[in-house]
């Protein structure tokens, strides 16, 4: 296997954060095995607002690992122009990409584009994406999204968002991203920590543990109002909350009966219902993507592993057994594989388990790997990690090949959740 | 009554040495070695939290007020049993007065098992507590996990003083640590 690396940064102002200094770094290194060659010409229309949006697109693909950029030299066509196919193949491109930016009578934005085949000599389809200047970018993300699925015929995930805590100056800032770490805005300042952040499956609410309250308390949280309310605050800690698929109920879990125990409850916070029973810790539930169960860690063998019970409770399967620490399973969703935390000789590290195998995979060569988060297309997974003392988020495809990084200079990043497909 | 007495005994010690700036009542006590080799000696009364004195005097027993424990482990070593008597004694004899218990884990592994393990450790020192003595209700345990370490340290010997529970009190009048 050819290995490339190579380096890429890219900086830029964080338009709605607190703090004016956060500076944004992605550094990508490695690539996959095969990278697809495009090409995405310069776009007509505006030349501002064209140069956002190729942009984005063409940041997008590089990022992905998956697609080699071919360098269209200048040319600028929109999504009517004549493709030179022969040229296009001679320059090395597989497909390319044209379009066109300009503003609509009532003043929003409207993108254009069309992708083409080079060696069929087709075109693949094309899309229109009307917004306004503030969402320009996730308009260069919907086509980005567009081209990743149609050649490699998975959903693309640049248009979704990501949540993390960042630690700065003393407070705890609950922050919402795009994907690709820009844009990012506040949904939460406190001055005590906030950790497990956890995406509604219908995307539009956070669910996480607050300390404000001087001990771990379980809320959720609207983005779009910012409202919010406590789903548990029982004696002891509440913590480790996961959504149902349904989005109706909350695995959780509290001390309140003694130990760290399971626990489903309404998001409401109503119906309470115990679904462990151990005489050790049971922490840190996540429901398989069909529901039927949930995956935790216990402590009930001697060491922390990973178990799976059903969703309404009953016994327990052992599912890992390598090694004396593994914690944080997150099943993909697909429901093809297992995402967790490994402890290998004292170095914590992403390591991945096919299910139908049992075989396991260490993905980072990493010592304080944390808080895994699949991608919704479970291509890409997004963890916590430690470089010079520093927490910042690393993104490493789910066979290990490819890697990026997402630091802010002002402070800590950690906790991060990648959230699902936007409807 | 008697605390009449120790701050007339406080302010016996603070007019005989001269450099010691005057506290507020209730301040702390500063503790000089200019001049004379005189021992000082902190005569009972309350302290800046409201708390009496023998809670946090450091020559009191009971102002060591962490457990340590070992990795992953949530067990109270034996090395320890003397000073969670020490606080469960006074809990049996001064049944107005609260502890809490805050377990702490080192930043090693994952925040939420941590935070279980925290607990787990304030649940054994309740638990001894209350074993020897201390009633339930006088004692609550919660845990900060990883998210307050007293070393911000990354090394073995931050962890190692990361790896605590801390026994936090409550006068009967609501004034202490928490």
């Amino acid at each position: 296997m050819s290995r490339i690396s190579r380096r890429i940064f890219l900086l830029f102002g964080l338009l709605t954060a607190t703090f004016a200094q956060a500076q944004l770094s992605i550094e990508i290194t490695g690539a996959g095995a095969s990278r697809i060659p495009v090409s995405i010409a310069d776009f007509a229309g505006d030349p501002t607002l064209s140069r956002i949006v190729v942009g984005t697109v063409r940041a997008d693909l590089e990022r992905s690992g998956l697609f080699k950029l071919v360098d269209p030299a200048g040319m600028m066509l929109d999504e009517n122009a004549a493709i030179d196919y022969p040229a296009w193949k001679a320059r090395g491109a597989d497909a390319i990409a044209a379009g066109s930016v300009g503003r609509t009578a009532d003043g929003r934005i409207e993108a254009r584009f069309r992708l083409y085949d080079t060696q069929k000599g087709v075109a693949l389809g094309g899309a229109a994406y009307v917004t306004n200047s503030a969402q320009l970018r996730m308009a260069g993300h919907r086509i980005a999204d567009f081209i990743y699925e149609k050649l490699t015929g998975e959903p693309g995930v640049f248009s979704t968002r990501i949540a993390y805590v960042l630690k700065a100056r003393g407070q705890y800032l609950l922050q919402i991203a795009d994907a690709d770490g820009q844009g990012a805005a506040t949904a939460l300042t406190s001055s005590e920590p906030i950790i497990s952040p956890v995406w509604s499956p219908d995307g539009g609410r956070l669910a996480y543990v607050s300390f404000e309250k001087k001990k771990p308390v379980i809320y959720v949280h609207s983005l779009a109002t910012g409202q919010r309310h406590i789903v548990a605050n029982f004696k002891g800690s509440n913590s480790a909350p996961a959504w149902s698929p349904d989005g109706r109920k909350l695995a959780v879990v509290l001390s309140k009966d003694g130990n760290s125990q399971l626990y489903s409850v309404n998001v409401d916070g109503s119906g309470l219902q115990r679904l462990s029973q151990s005489a050790g810790i049971d922490t840190e539930p996540r429901y398989s993507p069909d529901g039927a169960a949930i995956y935790f860690t216990s402590d009930r063998g001697g060491s922390p592993q990973i178990y799976r019970i059903d969703a309404n409770g009953g016994a327990a399967q052992r599912v890992t057994f390598e090694g004396s620490y593994n914690v944080s399973p997150r099943p993909s969703p697909d429901g093809r594989s297992l995402a967790f935390i490994a402890r290998r000789d004292g170095r914590f590290q992403l390591a991945v388990m096919d299910l139908a195998s049992r075989q396991v995979q260490v993905l980072t060569d990493s010592t304080k790997d944390e808080s895994p988060s699949f991608a919704p297309n479970s291509r890409m997974i997004l963890i916590a990690t430690e470089v010079g003392g520093r927490g910042l988020l690393s993104a490493v495809s789910a066979d290990g090949r490819i890697k990026q990084r997402l630091s802010i200079a002002a402070g800590d990043v950690r906790e991060p959740a990648w959230g699902p497909f936007l409807k | 009554m008697k605390n009449l007495l120790s701050i007339s005994l406080l302010l016996a010690v603070l007019v005989g040495c001269s450099t010691t700036p005057t506290p507020e009542e209730g301040g702390a006590p500063v503790e000089s070695r200019s001049g004379t080799d005189v021992k000082s000696v902190v005569a009972g009364g309350l302290d800046a939290s409201g708390l009496p004195r023998e809670l946090t005097d450091p020559n009191s027993p009971l102002s060591k007020r962490s457990i340590y424990f070992d990795v992953d482990k949530y067990e109270v070593k034996g090395e320890y049993q003397a000073v969670v008597a020490a606080h469960a004694k006074y809990l049996v004899a001064n049944r107005g007065f609260k502890v809490l218990i805050q377990g702490n884990t080192d930043e090693t592994g994952s925040r939420e098992y941590n935070l279980s393990l925290g607990q787990k450790r304030a649940d054994a020192v309740k638990r001894a507590l209350v074993l020897l003595g201390a009633r339930e209700d006088q004692v609550e345990s919660v845990s900060l996990g990883e998210e307050k370490p007293k070393n911000p340290g990354h090394d073995e010997s931050a962890y190692a003083e990361n790896r605590r529970a801390d026994v936090l009190y409550r006068a009967p009048d609501g004034r202490g640590e928490f």
